[in-house]
């Protein structure tokens, strides 16, 4: 007999806790099965993990095996568009998707502050479910750590991407070369706006929805539409013109974009405006830049408009040879600027 | 924000460039007074379509930049209190005091907050009765009204445990200190549009009496910008001496008077060191004595403040129009936005900055 239903017991028994996180169920013992069984088995119900194990076996198909991990530790946890159980799971599939291998499995490790309402994990983890569902991968190996009140914001989520590459593929951001277009798949400064926003500390309303989505979809079409695709990129942190100056460097050539090309929403434009920011700089958690020869541009960029999270796809740019290491931009006015890396914080804690 | 497009219209911005080529037959200094100014006319590249005679210098009106060492050397000693919540609009948690900013006192434990306005520094201490916060109220003219509200509302509201450490700056005298220099090389200004929206323009009439320099008020946005260009290079070349009012869609001659007599209820004159530049009579505002238990300098004992800036840094040359910032020896080097040596590397307004980013 291993479980004894203690529910009827009179003696001073542990509550079952049944409303938050409390120390307890960090401590690998019985609270923490419990959790494990309440919350992620319903939702990540799949043998690996249902095996519960130390760690997944996996069955892998043909090719190079590509990991990735990624932290999340947004503020707040739901924002317009989205929440950091979908930020978790489509940032990570998004980097493993934009090395041009299939995202396959997942893991994921939390970390609970004391006092979380299970109810908010509970929606957290229903959206990583939903998201991972929507991406075609299984989440196979978890761990949940709890901290004291004070120590931790609500919760913090880290997930590991393992992805196949098929043989011959080489995608990197160290192959754009003179001669490339720089095609973006949508309107950019959404995600860190739609963050704020929900923040308060715009201080004036905005209906600006985050991006996040997994990208595996769209990155399998690119790949499927253009044989030579050289650089995949989601452009995150720093938002694209930070992306664009680490290709630029990785590869030593210029990238010059055509500002009247950015594809800029009004409400994203005008909440830059008030607060100073440039869009360029801001995060992105559901786009995608894509750097492949001219001549094959216009094919993948039916391909794109033709997939969900693609269809503001245009081309924003060219890759020349000089100067080598720089982003440039072509003004409306005919004028250039250099657009630089972001120096510094800008916007904390948005992903 | 629609209205905005038309200003940023790529034809009409040429056409006015090819009018200022037309007119344009001398060389000629202009000095845009905003830092707001400086950062548009560098991002969008606009100095690079002027004709070659045309030299646009870059003013002292980034209020970042200007702020003087000694009062972030404060700003410094007071957030580092435990009992003080330390509010301050984002740039200025990177501005470099004389031996650290207030980054590195927030990452040494002290509570410095980024807030986009006075009120919500306000509403901060209403919300937390048991610390005292402090609002580092920087500006020009223009963040004078909000400042100004926030201190009336906290006196109205009884509270004990709000104040601000007030290092307000005023653009007519700095312009008075620039023209009456011995080195000045400007001959025309570009007058800073969002300053005159709130004070109008009848502060300027008796610079341009003594200096007779032409000046245009002028806004921000591309088409803005070289409306105003045109205009101070029409009257340059024209030997006229007026001031023409590019931004008419913002600007009167008589400013926004209410807030006008609200500043002068809370604020009053007074000298001011300028960073850089060394102190300018009568150029700063600061709170009237009946505002002293609202005054973080008098609520707080921060002593005797010794300032060591950088030996290396010019920037208070630059903001005179001597000097352009590549003309420093540091800039690029030890000098970055990441590291920065002096203010003008900081703020997005900072002549610095905005070569830097821009890649000048
Ligand atoms: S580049 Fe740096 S050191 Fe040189 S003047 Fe500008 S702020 Fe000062």
């Amino acid at each position: 007999m291993s479980e004894i239903d203690i529910t009827g017991a009179v003696c001073p028994v542990p509550l079952s806790h049944n409303e938050q996180i409390v120390m307890g169920h960090g401590s690998g013992g019985r609270m923490a099965h419990d959790l494990i069984r309440k919350v992620f088995l319903p939702a990540f119900d799949n043998p690996a993990l249902a095996a519960g194990d130390d760690g997944a076996v996996l069955d892998l198909p043909a090719g190079r095996t590509v990991v990735s991990v990624d932290s999340h530790v947004v503020f707040p946890l739901f924002f317009p568009g989205g929440d950091i159980g979908r930020l978790a799971v489509c940032g990570t599939v998004n980097d493993v998707a934009v090395m041009g291998a299939t995202p396959l499995y997942l893991t994921a490790g939390f970390i609970l502050e004391e006092g979380l309402p299970l109810e908010t994990l509970r929606r957290v983890v229903e959206s990583m479910k939903q998201a991972a569902d929507e991406a075609g991968v299984k989440i196979v190996s978890g761990d949940t750590k709890v901290v004291e009140r004070g120590k931790a914001d609500g919760l913090y989520v880290s997930t590991t991407g393992v992805g196949i590459l098929p043989e011959g593929r080489e995608i990197s951001g160290r192959r754009a070369q003179a001669g490339d277009a720089v095609i973006l798949s949508g309107p950019i400064g959404d995600h860190g706006i739609a963050v704020l926003a929900a923040r308060g500390e715009l201080g004036f309303e905005t209906t600006v929805q985050s991006d996040c989505a997994p990208l595996n979809g769209l990155a399998a079409a690119v790949l499927a539409a253009g044989d030579d695709i050289h650089v995949l990129r989601d452009p995150t942190r720093g938002g694209v013109a930070t992306t664009l100056n680490e290709i630029a460097r990785q590869s030593g050539v210029c990238i010059t974009l055509n500002e009247s090309a950015l594809p800029v929403r009004p409400e994203v434009a005008s909440a830059c405006e008030m607060l100073g920011f440039d869009p360029l700089y801001i995060a992105n958690e559901g786009r995608m830049l894509v750097i492949l020869p001219r001549a094959g541009a216009d094919e993948v960029l039916a391909a794109m408009r033709a997939s969900k999270y693609g269809e503001g796809a245009v081309v924003i740019g060219e890759v020349s040879a000089a100067p080598a290491g720089r982003v440039l931009m072509k003004t409306p006015y005919g004028s250039t600027r250099v657009v630089d890396m972001l120096a510094g914080e800008m916007l904390p804690r948005i992903c | 924000m629609k209205y905005l497009t038309e200003y940023r219209d790529a034809e009409l911005v040429a056409g006015v460039m090819r009018e200022i080529k037309r007119v344009t037959t001398r060389p000629w200094t202009l000095m845009e007074i905003c830092g707001g100014q400086t950062h548009s006319i560098v991002r969008y590249g606009l100095d690079q379509l002027l004709p070659p005679e045309i030299e646009l210098v870059h003013g002292p009106g980034c209020p970042v930049c200007v702020t003087p060492l000694e009062q972030i050397d404060r700003a410094l000693a007071i957030a580092a209190r435990p009992d003080v919540i330390f509010t301050s609009y984002g740039d200025m948690l990177r501005v470099p005091g004389s031996n650290r900013d207030l980054f590195s006192v927030r990452a040494s434990g002290g509570d410095v907050r980024v807030v986009y306005s006075p009120l919500d520094a306000l509403k901060l201490a209403q919300a937390n009765p048991e610390k005292q916060v402090v609002f580092f109220a920087i500006g020009f003219e223009t963040t004078a009204p909000a400042n100004v509200m926030a201190v009336m509302q906290a006196k109205n509201l009884g509270l004990t445990n709000f104040s601000v450490l007030v290092s307000h700056v005023r653009v007519p005298p700095a312009m008075r200190a620039i023209l009456g220099s011995p080195s000045n090389r400007v001959q025309g200004f570009l007058l800073a549009g969002h300053v005159c929206a709130v004070m109008g323009y009848h502060e300027y009439p008796p610079l341009l009496e003594t200096y007779r320099v032409p000046m245009a008020i002028t806004g921000f946005e591309p088409l803005d910008l070289a409306q105003g260009i045109l205009e101070t290079v029409r009257m340059l070349e024209a030997g006229q001496v007026e001031i023409k009012n590019a931004y008419a869609r913002a600007v009167t001659f008589d400013g926004n008077q209410p807030a006008q007599k609200m500043i002068q209820q809370v604020f009053m004159e007074c000298d001011r060191a300028w960073r850089g530049i060394g102190v300018i009579p009568a150029s700063g505002w600061c709170l009237r004595p009946e505002f002293d238990d609202f005054n973080a300098e008098k609520r707080f004992d921060v002593g005797e403040i010794l300032t060591q800036e950088s030996p290396l840094c010019i920037a208070g040359q630059i903001m005179q129009g001597l000097k352009k910032p590549h003309d420093c020896a540091a800039f690029g080097k030890q000098c970055t936005p990441e590291t920065p040596l002096g203010a003008t590397m900081v703020s997005s307004e900072g002549a610095c900055a905005a070569y830097y980013k821009y890649g000048r």
